[in-house]
C-alpha cells in the first residue's frame, strides 16, 4: 500500500488548490476520509420534514413548470431504436400538444450511439453548445457498470462529445470506490473529464453519477460526492436508474448539502441530478422544496439542477391539465413512451 | 366481569387496502332513529382520484381474465356472503331499521343476484356479439368488450346492499372495473362487502368502495378523464344532469338515475360494453 499511496495523482485544480500541490492518493484518501460522519437519524428526518410541505395552487403551478424545465427526458434500453429517441425527442421541444404553454425540458438523455439521432430530431430546438435549446446529454464510460479499462472509457467519452453530446453522464468506478482506491476513481473522472473537451476547447459538461444504490452508507455517498467534485465534475448525480434503490430524498438531500459546502468554500457552483424512481409531480415536488431549502432557490435553473426521469413528465403534464381544465386527466391525454 | 366493547374501524377500499380518508375526514353513521353505530370514513376527491388509479391499474388484469375465470371469481363472492349472513343481517337491522325478516329477505336478493350475474361472465358475449351476414367472402364478427373503469353511485333510498350489488355486479361481469360511491346513510353493510372481497380472489382494485358524500365525489368521478362510463343509478337527489354533461366532456357511457333498486338484467351488462367488430377472411373454405 505504501508503493501505491506514493503516487501522484492527475492535477485537477480544484483538488491541487483544496489539498495542496503534492496531491497523491494517500492524501487524498485522509481529506475523504477525514470528512466528518453522516447523521443517518438526522438526515433521514430533515429529509422526511421537508416532504410534508403542502404545495398549492399557483405555487404548485410554478413547480409544475420549473420540474418541466429541469427533466433530464431519459431513455436508456437495450431496445432503445432511432424511432423510440425521434419521438423522445418530439416529446422535450413540445410536451404536451395540447397546450402549446408547457416549458420544454431541459435536455434528452440517450446512450452515445443514439445522440446523432437525438440531435437530428430535435433540429433547431437542440441547443448544440449554446444555452438555449434543448441539451443532448448521453450516458458514457461503460454505463451503467463501469466495468471496462480507462482507455475504452475516454474512448466512449470522445464518440459521444463528437457527434455531438452536450452534456456526458459518467459512471464511476463502484468497484474501486468500495475497496478504497479513490485514486483510480480520481484518475478516471480526471480523464474522461478531459475526454469532454471539444474541438474548439469548450468542454461538454460532465455529470458524475455516483450510483448510491451500490455505495451502502451514508458516510460513502459524502465521499464519493467530494471525490466527484474535487477530481471536476460539474455534476454530481445520484443514479443510473438500473439499481434499486436509486434517489432517495435523504441522499439528494446529503449531495445538495455537499455542494452547499462546496459554495460555501469556494464560491463554486456545482449542480446535483437525482435520477431514477422520480416518478410522481408530489415526489419531485419534495426534490424542489429540498434544493430551494438547502443550497437556495438559484439552483431551481437547468444547469444546477436535473431530474432524470422517463415517466415522471407524464405525471407532470397531467397535474398541469388537471390544473388548466379543473378536472382531473388520465393517461389518454399524455404520450404513451 | 363486564368486557371491553371493540368497535370497529370503518375505512374506505381502494386498491384492495383499507386506507383512512387522505383528508382525514369521517362521519358518523347512525341508526334511522338516530342512535349512533359507527365512524365512517369521508372520502374526499383524492381518495376517488386514488381509487380511480387504483382500478385503471386492476383493469388489464380482470378483463384479461377468462370469463369463466371471472365467473368462478363472481360465484366465489356469492360463497363468501353466505358465509357472513349473521354480519350483514345484524348490519341491515340496524342501519335500515329493518326487521330480521326483512333484513334476511335483503340479503338472499343481493347473492341471488350476484349469483345471476357471476353465470353470465361466460355467456354474455354469446348473446351481446354476433357474426354479421356481409356480400363478400369474409367473416364478421361483432364481440362486446368490457369498458374500462366505471364509476358508480350506488342506490341512496333503501336497500344498501342489495342496491350496491345490483350496480357492482353488471360492471364486474364483462371486466370492467369499478370505482363506487356507496349509500351515504347506510354505509356498514358495503364496507362489509369490500371486506368479502379483499378476502375473495377478486384482485385488488378491481372493486373499490367509497363512503360519504356522493354529492361532493361524484362530479369530481363524472369529469375524470380516466373513466370510462358513469353509473348515476343513485344519483336521483344530485344534480345529475350536470353530472351527465361532465361525462360528455370525456365521451362517456351514462345510465341515468333509477328509483329504488334497478332489477338485474342483460342489458345492464352489456350498457358497460363496447362492441369491436372485425372483418376475417375466408381464405381456408
Amino acid at each position: 500500500m505504501t508503493i501505491e499511496s506514493a503516487i501522484a495523482l492527475a492535477p485537477a485544480e480544484r483538488a491541487v488548490n483544496l489539498i495542496g500541490a503534492d496531491l497523491t492518493e494517500k492524501s487524498l484518501k485522509l481529506h475523504l476520509e477525514g470528512l466528518p460522519g453522516v447523521d443517518a437519524v438526522g438526515l433521514e428526518q430533515r429529509a422526511a420534514a421537508l416532504g410534508t410541505r403542502s404545495i398549492k395552487t399557483t405555487s404548485k403551478a410554478w413547480a409544475l413548470d420549473t420540474i418541466v424545465k429541469l427533466i433530464d427526458l431519459t431513455t436508456l434500453e437495450g431496445a432503445d431504436t432511432p424511432g423510440k429517441v425521434r419521438s423522445l425527442a418530439a416529446k422535450a421541444v413540445l410536451p404536451d400538444a395540447s397546450d402549446a404553454s408547457t416549458p420544454q425540458v431541459a435536455a434528452v438523455c440517450v446512450y452515445g450511439d443514439m445522440v446523432p439521432y437525438a440531435a437530428e430530431a430535435l433540429g433547431s430546438s437542440w441547443s448544440n453548445g449554446s444555452d438555449n435549446g434543448i441539451n443532448v446529454a448521453a450516458v458514457a464510460t461503460a454505463f451503467p457498470s463501469g466495468r471496462s479499462s480507462l482507455p475504452i472509457k475516454i474512448m466512449d467519452t470522445k464518440e459521444a462529445v463528437a457527434n455531438g453530446a452536450d452534456e456526458i453522464d459518467m459512471v464511476i468506478d463502484r468497484g474501486a470506490f468500495l475497496s478504497g482506491k479513490y485514486g483510480v476513481v480520481f484518475d478516471q473522472i480526471v480523464a474522461v473529464k478531459e475526454a469532454c473537451r471539444r474541438e474548439n476547447g469548450t468542454y461538454a459538461h460532465l455529470k458524475v453519477i455516483l450510483e448510491t444504490g451500490e455505495l451502502n452508507t451514508y458516510d460513502n455517498v459524502r465521499r464519493a460526492s467530494w471525490l466527484a467534485i474535487l477530481a471536476g465534475g460539474d455534476f454530481i448525480k445520484t443514479s443510473t436508474g438500473k439499481v434499486a434503490p436509486a434517489a432517495t430524498l435523504p441522499v439528494t438531500l446529503l449531495m445538495l448539502e455537499v455542494v452547499r459546502d462546496w459554495h460555501l468554500l469556494t464560491g463554486e457552483k456545482i449542480g446535483v441530478k437525482p435520477a431514477g424512481g422520480i416518478r410522481s409531480s408530489k415526489d419531485a415536488i419534495k426534490y424542489l422544496v429540498t434544493v430551494a431549502e438547502t443550497v437556495g432557490e438559484e439552483w431551481l435553473q437547468p444547469h444546477l439542477f436535473r431530474f432524470g426521469a422517463s415517466s415522471l413528465l407524464n405525471d407532470v403534464l397531467m397535474q398541469r391539465q388537471k390544473l388548466t381544465t379543473g378536472h382531473y386527466s388520465g393517461p389518454d391525454y399524455v404520450t404513451i413512451d | 366481569m363486564t368486557r371491553l366493547t371493540v368497535p370497529k374501524t370503518y375505512k374506505l377500499y381502494i386498491g384492495g387496502k383499507f386506507p383512512r380518508s387522505e383528508s382525514g375526514r369521517t362521519y358518523e353513521v347512525a341508526t334511522k332513529k338516530g342512535a349512533f353505530l359507527a365512524n365512517a370514513a369521508l372520502a374526499s376527491r383524492k381518495d376517488a382520484r386514488d381509487a380511480v388509479v387504483a382500478a385503471r391499474a386492476a383493469f388489464s388484469g380482470w378483463s384479461g381474465a377468462t370469463g369463466y375465470n371471472r365467473g368462478q371469481v363472481l360465484y366465489r363472492i356469492a360463497e363468501l356472503l353466505e358465509g357472513r349472513r349473521e354480519q350483514f343481517i345484524d348490519e341491515l337491522m340496524a342501519t335500515e331499521s329493518l326487521s330480521k325478516s326483512a333484513a334476511t329477505a335483503q340479503l338472499d336478493t343481493a347473492i341471488d343476484a350476484w349469483v345471476w350475474y357471476a353465470g353470465w361472465a361466460d355467456k354474455y358475449v354469446q348473446v351481446a356479439g354476433n357474426g354479421n351476414p356481409v356480400s363478400g367472402p369474409y367473416f364478421n364478427l361483432s364481440t362486446p368488450e368490457p369498458s374500462g373503469v366505471i364509476a358508480i353511485v350506488a342506490p341512496q333510498d333503501s336497500s344498501s346492499l342489495l342496491g350496491l350489488v345490483s350496480v357492482i355486479a353488471p360492471a364486474l361481469v364483462s371486466g370492467n372495473t369499478v370505482v363506487v360511491v356507496a349509500h351515504q346513510n347506510a354505509p356498514l353493510s358495503a364496507i362489509s362487502l369490500s371486506e368479502v372481497l379483499a378476502t375473495s380472489d377478486v384482485p385488488g382494485g378491481v372493486v373499490n368502495i367509497l363512503t360519504g358524500s356522493p354529492a361532493e365525489i361524484a362530479p369530481w368521478l363524472a369529469s375524470h378523464a380516466d373513466v370510462n362510463g358513469l353509473d348515476l343509478a343513485g344519483a336521483e337527489q344530485l344534480e345529475w344532469v350536470d353530472l351527465q354533461i361532465a361525462a360528455a366532456d370525456t365521451l362517456k357511457r351514462v345510465l341515468g338515475p333509477v328509483v329504488g333498486v334497478p332489477a338485474p338484467s342483460v342489458e345492464r351488462i352489456v350498457q358497460w360494453t363496447e362492441t369491436k367488430t372485425v372483418w376475417h377472411t375466408k381464405s381456408l373454405i
